[in-house]
């Protein structure tokens, strides 16, 4: 790998080097570096670009890396992974995509993250999206996850996109089993004349389920977001979903948030607040000392921890 | 080290014409003193309070700091120069932590310890283990609020500091410890305090009283002077009407 493409490990997967545990490192549109271990599997796909991850029952403390790093002006690719995650497991799996665009034309993942989560597991996932280089070629995502929670099982998802991206739609649905819980929070900010949208659906079949789904974005400059989020309380179960968005200059964010109760049980709350910086809170900082740009900073920065 | 002159501050009325908030007030702060501004509410303490800050700008009169003419200066200039307010109402923050926010008074330059941190909040009777960490949100108490805004002045430790009622939601047992910490902030260094409060006990440790009612200065001196006229019923009181 060359120094932009550790860079941008750096930046999507926290790597300077490779991990310790199970991974798969993709370059470039090619699987590059590889590990597994005895209880994690990771096998290519023969029918189509990506790969499966495979995870034993019983598997415990045990973290897997997917990493994928584009940094080939004009390269577009779609990707599938699949997690099969065994009964009474409890992994960190990190994924993420950096993508450096130097060229003309432009460079484009598509990753499809499928989540089959058995019985009594708890998955933390973490996914980044990055995006570097000046060139006039966009640099485009689109994460699709897909969700399948076991009973008693608990996914914990982290999204994070703070920089550079020109172009996302992401999108995620999960499905729950009994008893099933699952936190999502999502932080994105937008500048220059981004575009990011980002779609959950979640259906929450299984008696006793739960879903928290928690966005903070921040939208700066002619950049515009748009935010959908659809929760289907389909049993005794409890929803939450919260989307609280700064916007800055001239830019726009939507907040479309849609709860639908289908049992009587379902208990479902939904959350949108949209804004510019409180005024307050700029001149508390600047009586400390700070200038207005500077507090600024810190009042966004603070936002998206 | 400050003077305000002719001080006027005026806002667009309801119907027509302006509303006079600050009326031609002349007061002077001098180093190492201790004043208290008290007087009914609605009187125009505040106000006056963030215009020395610079949050507000005056419709007329000037302010001077050590001689200089700081009337056009922003907050940041201010700030910078050596003052601190404390707000009446504490600003919240969603993600700012605590420790954050004291780091950030002490001088966004230094990296404060974690336990010198703790010494500023202990001053205002926070145990620091359990905030230091919390995030300066709408989980905090209001009186929890106000505190952790008293340390963040306190932190600062500049030449000026000026208190908006910091005594305001705060428990008897942190009262007590308050009353203490801005005796020491007076004793053990050469900073002048301005406490806005309604608090006898305040009153009671200051060197000078200003009483403000109606946007003008109603009377100001030494506290021998003005608190038993202020004490002697605030019905009959010359001072409040
Ligand atoms: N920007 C403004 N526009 C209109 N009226 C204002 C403005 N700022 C202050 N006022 C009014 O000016 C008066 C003085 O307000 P101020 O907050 O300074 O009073 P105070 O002496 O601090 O009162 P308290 O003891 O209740 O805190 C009040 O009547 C208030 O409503
Ligand atoms: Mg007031």
């Amino acid at each position: 790998m060359d120094e932009i493409q550790k860079n941008l490990l750096e930046q999507v997967a926290g790597l300077h080097e490779v991990p310790a545990g199970a991974y798969n490192i993709r370059a470039n549109g090619a699987s590059v570096e590889r590990n597994t271990t005895a209880n994690i599997d990771i096998v290519t796909k023969d029918d189509k670009q990506g790969i499966d991850i495979v995870i034993k029952p019983g598997t415990r403390r045990e973290s897997v890396h997917i990493p994928v790093v584009l940094s080939q002006s004009g390269l577009k690719e779609m990707v599938y992974n699949d997690f099969y995650v065994g009964d009474d497991c409890d992994v960190t799996i990190i994924a993420g995509c950096g993508i450096h665009n130097s060229g003309d034309s432009e460079s484009r993942h598509d990753g499809i993250h499928s989540f089959y989560i058995g019985r009594n597991s708890r998955v933390k996932y973490v996914e980044k999206h990055y995006g570097s280089g000046d060139g006039r070629g966009g640099k485009i995502m689109n994460p699709q996850t897909v969700i399948e929670l076991g009973e008693n099982s608990f996914m914990e998802m982290e999204t994070v996109q703070i920089r550079g991206v020109d172009s996302t739609r992401r999108s995620t649905t999960a499905a729950l089993a009994e008893n099933a819980k699952l936190v999502i929070t999502e932080r994105l900010m937008t500048h220059g004349k981004q575009y990011a949208e980002s779609s959950f659906q979640v259906d929450l079949n299984g008696t006793g389920s739960s879903a928290n789904l928690i966005s903070r974005a921040v939208a700066r400059d002619d950049s515009r977001q748009l935010f959908l989020a659809k929760i289907n309380g389909n049993s005794r179960c409890a929803g939450h979903s919260e989307c609280d968005a700064i916007i800055m200059d001239n830019a726009k964010i939507s907040a479309v948030p849609e709860i639908t109760a289908n049992h009587l049980d379902a208990a479902l709350i939904h959350e949108a607040a949209i804004g510019k910086i409180a005024g307050d809170q700029i001149i508390k900082l600047m009586t400390l000392g700070l200038t207005e740009a500077e507090a600024e900073e810190q009042i966004i920065n603070g936002f998206l921890k | 080290m400050l003077e305000l002159k002719n001080l006027c501050f005026q806002v667009p009325g309801e119907d027509t014409g302006e509303k006079e908030i600050i009326k031609n007030i002349n007061l002077t702060f001098k180093e190492h003193s201790f004043t208290v501004i008290t007087g009914p509410n609605g009187g125009g303490k505040s106000t006056l309070a963030r215009l020395i800050m610079g949050i507000e700008r005056p419709t007329a009169g000037r302010i001077l700091w050590n001689g200089t003419d700081i009337t056009e200066k922003n907050i940041t200039e201010r700030a910078n120069l050596g003052i601190s307010f404390a707000f009446q109402q504490p600003v919240r923050f969603k993600g700012i932590k605590v420790k954050d926010l004291i780091s950030l008074s002490t001088g966004a330059d230094k990296k404060l310890s974690i336990a010198a941190a703790c010494d500023y909040l202990s001053k205002v009777g926070l145990c620091a283990r359990d905030y230091i960490d919390r995030e300066v949100d709408a989980s905090l108490s209001g009186g929890e609020l106000k505190r952790i805004e008293i340390a963040s002045v306190i932190a600062r430790n500049t030449p000026l500091s000026v208190f908006d009622e910091p005594e305001a939601g705060i428990d008897l047992w942190s009262f007590n410890n308050l009353i203490k910490v801005f005796e020491e902030l007076h004793d053990t260094s050469s900073n002048s305090l301005i406490i806005i409060s309604h608090q006898e006990r305040i009153l009671n440790i200051a060197d000078e009283i200003v009483v403000i009612a109606n946007g003008c200065v109603k009377a100001k001196g030494a506290r021998e002077e003005i608190l038993p006229e202020l004490l002697s019923g605030t019905e009959s009181c010359k001072y409040y009407q």
